[in-house]
């Protein structure tokens, strides 16, 4: 740049702006082509195993700490037994909705078992 | 001085607050259980005014006629007779080491069933027949037996049958332990649990006598004395434990182990809350 200013060349600087940009624009646009490339696998991937074994690992700890309160639910239970099964079998999609529901059967068990801390004296006999 | 006569009201006033909340506090939380007992009962009798109390320890039976007939009808011949025939002999039978089930209980284990669960003030726990028998096992170089029905369903329905007609006798001693006890088991009766969010209360306090698919539920009061039960959906008969594990799976809930602590809490409850109702088991239900 210095030196395009020393030469007092304002075209070639405009050219080498121009360039420049043009440059950045196509870098911008192979990147985003790149990813483009990329980008659909790693979507379609949401089944990778990594991403089962995270969403299991919630719904194990979910499901622990219902046990924690002494209140799990079968349907949790089944919901795990399925992601695993899902998993064995390499279907990490389905593994992963399982984990899923399993975790949020798993979340509305301890909000039960919170809740009904106090709310049981309501059904009490007086 | 001065500023401690200013300061003397405020203390007071806050003194009296703090005393004022404690005791209302505390009163609503604090175990009756001869109070408790009384509602219980008064409930269900004013639920059903017709049906005389001591009928209330045939469950389903008591609350509808038909129901009534088929069960008396069921009696002559009834299904769980093979059970305490197996029961007695087992009781009759000595351990290997000579002794037998007779040397572990008061009164060599006859007529005694309206008596368990017991709080006990060593342990600190409350002691169901069945973990009494399970330990008598124990101490006898035998090994425990399952929880939830063959022998052990039949060890109580025969120590049943020598109790029946006697009165529930369950007492709560004088220690805060055992109160604890009976309000974790009154706690457990009504608190919703498993994904259908079901209490023991919502079918046996709120829908007794209302069906539920083809049953006809029983009525809480009275609904251990009938126990152990040969049921025809179990083919077979099945203890206390069975009846506990069964309906908190059956409401999508994962039971407990047998005899934990909060089972056992629970029958020392729902025994209790059916004091002086007669001993009926060993029972049937559809």
């Amino acid at each position: 740049m210095s030196m395009i200013r020393k030469s007092g060349n304002r075209f070639s600087e405009k050219i080498m702006l121009k360039n420049k940009r043009s440059m950045t624009r196509a870098s911008t646009l192979s990147l985003a082509l790149a990813l483009l490339i990329a980008g659909p696998p790693s979507v379609l991937a949401a089944g990778s195993e990594a991403d089962f074994k995270a969403a299991y690992a919630a719904a194990e700890a979910a499901n622990k700490e219902a046990g924690a309160l002494r209140n799990q639910w079968t349907v949790t239970a089944a919901a795990l037994a399925d992601a695993k099964k899902a998993a064995d079998k390499g279907d990490f999609d389905r593994a992963i909705a399982s984990s899923k529901e399993a975790e949020a059967l798993a979340k509305a068990s301890i909000f039960q078992a919170t809740s009904e801390k106090e709310a049981w004296k309501a059904l009490e006999i007086r | 001085m001065r500023s401690g006569t200013h300061f003397a009201p405020a203390a007071l006033a806050l003194a009296a607050l703090a005393f004022a909340a404690e005791p209302s506090a505390l009163a609503a939380d604090t175990p009756n259980p001869p109070a408790d007992a009384k509602a219980f009962r008064d409930f269900f009798t004013q639920k059903f005014p017709k049906l005389k109390l001591e009928d209330f320890v045939n469950g389903p039976y008591s609350m509808n006629e038909d129901m009534h007939r088929q069960w008396e009808e069921k009696e002559q011949f009834p299904p769980y007779e093979f059970s305490v025939d197996m029961g007695k002999e087992m009781f009759s039978k000595p351990f290997k080491n000579g002794k037998s089930y007779a040397d572990c209980f008061p009164n060599q284990g006859i007529g005694i069933r309206q008596n368990y669960p017991y709080f006990d003030e060593k342990e600190g726990k409350v002691v169901t027949l069945e973990l009494a028998l399970n330990r008598c096992r124990e101490a006898n170089g035998e090994p425990p037996i399952s929880y939830v029905k063959d022998e052990m369903a039949a060890l109580t329905a025969y120590m049943a049958f020598t109790s029946r007609g006697k009165p529930f006798d369950i007492k709560i001693p004088n220690d805060p332990r055992a109160l604890e006890a009976y309000q974790s088991g009154k706690r457990y009766f009504y608190t919703r649990r498993g994904q259908l969010n079901f209490s023991c209360a919502t079918c046996h306090v709120q829908s007794p006598g209302e069906r539920i698919r083809a049953e006809v539920l029983a009525p809480a009061l009275g609904i251990l004395n009938a126990m152990p039960i040969y049921r025809s959906e179990w083919s077979g008969m099945g203890t206390i434990s069975r009846r506990f594990t069964t309906c908190n799976s059956q409401i999508r809930g994962v039971p407990l182990d047998p005899q934990a602590d909060e089972y056992r809490d629970l029958e020392y409850y729902l025994s209790y809350v059916s004091n002086g109702l007669p001993i009926s088991g060993p029972g049937a239900r559809p």
